[in-house]
């Protein structure tokens, strides 16, 4: 005898016209089919696969690193980039300057109804695109939905957990007088790649976002042998604000060289035109390294030996500093200090 | 950057430098005021001071339109905007600086206010065309560079009959703030002012003469850019040298004596002089700010929502206004670098990076840790 029940069947997700909705978010069907269809097929991996509330990983060799990042970028596609490959490639350099190498990332989306989902479907491609080329899978998740108007499409949370090998100690705190301070390329590309786009500014050449995972340039940094004291990556209030946080964690001052810090021309014309230091401005895909002085000519070499570091320069010193200033000699000779950033020069940058 | 680089190439400011160091007479001193902000900023950013001899001393002048913003006027802006619901808005800066009750526009905004930061009085309009159920204001402050805009604003609303958009019309006059700080009783210790560059692009060189014929001191008009700076000191070291006071223009590329004439008839048409209007530091200036022209009374915002201007004053501790006035440094207010600080300001000179106390802080405190 057949049974009367009928086959299961589910229309498959309207990506081209739909749009998020709050059933999306509610736990039942419509959910496990976002995730399903969306999710799930894009980030593809053995872990995720699992399908249960978390996912069960091996055991790991070395000590961890954990790190977190929301990302409540606008707009959300830029040029360069987008929320999605940004919020892999930001959790991965904050588990990357740790010393670590990146292992997994969870992934947790807050969705405003509304949001159309072939945006989503691009956002989340791009994330598992980003995730596949670093290697890092996306093992664990979570999508709620918001109200429309209580969100602004779209904000990701990622965390990284990573594996620190024996032998690596890098710390905000390490930074020693007389050690030399690397800079791994220009700064300011990606703040202004944001701000050049949300303010409608068009220059000869498009400002593009800098947005990078950072770790296999980490590695062979870390594998070069060199006395690396500090790795930090100065994403919001820039390179300015990073140091200082350094001089102050290490209680020591700094002395950078204006002419050693490199800005791309289109990023220098866009802050000029809206007023903004490019010391200020945020970078995704770039390191400050604070280095032993004997091992720094190796370490640049082996810097600018890779993709994501050819013009790394050294852009100042380490210096004993009871008031922890970060100074600099500018361009025409004068001094002067290079203070933390007061208020909020760009808001919703990453 | 072409056209910019030029104008902060380091060999050539060494040049100049030189030829400062070498002109400046050893026996005295050179007290120069740079008048504005955007100067003040040029001088601190690029540390021109390591530049000049000891006895050629920049003194920072009022010339910072959010510093002289006296706390009455905030408080008029944010009364406005959390007791009669306007979408206020205004330029960056503006939004953070102090008034009473421990309040910012900033801070009001947080506690609901409908604050908004825009770039352009376009933006402001833009806002009042979307918004046509809200009176949205525009709280319009700065010197004579800001306020052809505003009355662009202005006479673009009056023709598109934008009825739910005005202004709260807070802008103020170069000319009239130099007379105030010249006009102290028994005069002011200053040798010469490097005279405002963007103001000066406006309303001309010719405002300038009579600090040079009747008050016989020299004025140098310079650009923003640490050369144009560079070069009106050694002008301005020169003509003290010379023993003679005139107007004289380094930033050619950009201003001459009769300045932007259209501007200057656009600003007729809309503004008149305020018989007189509050300064922080400064104090009441005659004739020394604008108001709309009674045929543009219908954007007053301080007409249309009958908010008088009710004078407040300064934290006691606070020295903005001995440092507007060029008698004190940053350095020897009490408060500075301890309550006060850019994160935290007191008083308004620590608000934009152009005023005094700011730029002091952010650029060139280290020169007191030795």
């Amino acid at each position: 005898m057949t049974s009367g029940v009928k086959p299961n069947y589910t229309r498959p997700l309207d990506i081209k016209n739909g749009r998020v909705d709050m059933s999306h978010g509610s736990g039942g069907r419509a959910m496990a089919q976002l995730i399903s269809e969306l999710f799930a097929a894009a980030f593809n991996n053995e872990y995720l696969a699992q399908g249960n509330d978390g996912a069960l990983l091996p055991q790991a060799n070395g000590r961890l690193v954990m790190a977190t990042d929301s990302h409540v970028v606008s707009p959300l596609f830029f040029a360069g980039g987008d929320i999605g490959c940004l919020s892999v490639h930001g959790t991965i350099n904050d588990v990357a300057v740790m010393g670590a190498q990146p292992l997994y990332l969870s992934a947790s989306f807050i969705l405003e109804e509304g949001f159309p989902l072939a945006d989503l479907k691009r956002i989340v491609e791009s994330m598992a695109k980003a995730s596949r080329e670093a290697g890092v899978p996306v093992v664990t998740g979570d999508t709620k939905v918001v109200e429309q108007g209580k969100g602004d499409g779209v904000f990701i949370t990622t965390t990284g957990v990573g594996v620190v090998r024996e032998g690596i100690n890098l710390s905000g705190d390490l930074a020693k007088p007389g050690d030399k301070i690397l800079l791994s390329g220009t700064i300011g590309d990606h703040g202004m790649a944001i701000l050049s786009q949300r303010e409608g500014l068009t220059f000869s050449a498009p400002i593009v976002s800098d947005t990078a995972a950072l770790h296999g340039l980490i590695a062979a940094m870390l594998d070069s042998g060199a006395q690396l004291r500090v790795l930090r990556d100065p994403t919001r209030g820039g390179l300015a604000t990073t140091l200082n946080e350094i001089a102050k964690q290490s209680g020591v001052g700094m002395m950078l060289q204006e002419s050693a810090i490199a800005v791309n021309q289109p990023v220098e014309a866009a802050c000029e035109f809206l007023g903004l230091d490019p010391l200020y401005v945020a970078n995704e895909g770039k390191l400050i390294a604070i280095c032993a002085p004997e091992d720094t000519p190796h370490l640049l070499e082996v810097m600018r030996a890779h993709p994501l570091a050819r013009e790394a320069a050294v852009i100042g010193e380490v210096l004993e500093d009871a008031h922890g200033f970060v100074q600099m000699t500018t361009k025409l000779g004068g001094r002067r200090v290079v203070d933390w950033l007061a208020g909020e020069q760009l808001p919703r940058i990453c | 950057m072409k056209y910019v680089d030029e104008f902060r190439d380091g060999e050539l400011a060494k040049n100049i430098a030189a030829n400062i160091a070498r002109e400046a007479m050893p026996n005295r001193d050179y007290r120069l005021m740079e008048f504005c902000g955007g100067h003040t900023h040029a001088i601190s950013r690029y540390g021109l001071v390591d530049l000049l001899p000891p006895n050629v001393r920049m003194i920072h002048g009022p010339g910072c339109p959010v510093c002289v913003l006296p706390i009455g006027r905030v408080d008029q802006a944010i009364r406005l905007a959390r007791e009669q619901g306007v979408i206020l808005c205004t330029y960056a800066d503006t939004v953070r600086v102090p008034a009473s009750d421990n309040l910012s526009l900033m801070r009001a905004k947080a506690k609901g206010a409908d604050v908004r930061m825009i770039y352009s009085t376009q933006d402001a309009l833009k806002i009042a065309r979307e918004n046509p159920g809200r009176e949205v204001v525009f709280l319009a402050i700065g010197f004579e560079t800001t306020t052809p805009p505003t009355a662009v604003a202005v006479k673009q609303a009056a023709a598109e009959g934008l009825k739910n958009f005005s202004i709260l019309c807070d802008h103020v006059l170069t000319p009239a703030a130099m007379h105030a700080i010249l006009a102290v009783e028994g005069g002011v210790a200053l040798d010469g002012f490097v005279g405002p560059a963007h103001v000066s692009t406006v309303i001309g060189s010719k405002p300038y003469e009579p600090f040079a014929d009747d008050y016989g001191k020299p004025v140098v008009i310079a650009g923003f850019e640490p050369l144009d700076v560079m070069q009106a000191i050694l002008m301005l070291v020169r003509q003290v040298n010379e023993g003679r006071a005139a107007v004289e223009n380094e930033f050619t590329r950009a201003v001459t004596r009769e300045g932007n004439l259209k501007a200057q008839e656009l600003v007729a048409e809309v503004f008149e002089l305020r018989d007189t209007f509050e300064w922080r530091g400064l104090g009441s200036v005659p004739h020394s700010a604008l108001k709309l022209r009674d045929k543009f009374s219908a954007f007053d915002a301080e007409q249309k929502f009958k908010v008088d201007y009710v004078a407040v004053p300064d934290n006691k501790a606070c020295e903005c206004a001995a440092i507007l006035r060029g008698q004190k440094r940053p350095q020897e207010c009490k408060i500075f670098g301890t309550v006060c600080t850019p994160d935290n300001p007191v008083g308004s000179c620590m608000v934009s990076s152009e005023g005094a106390c700011a730029a002091h802080y952010s650029y060139g405190r280290f020169r007191e840790a030795v």
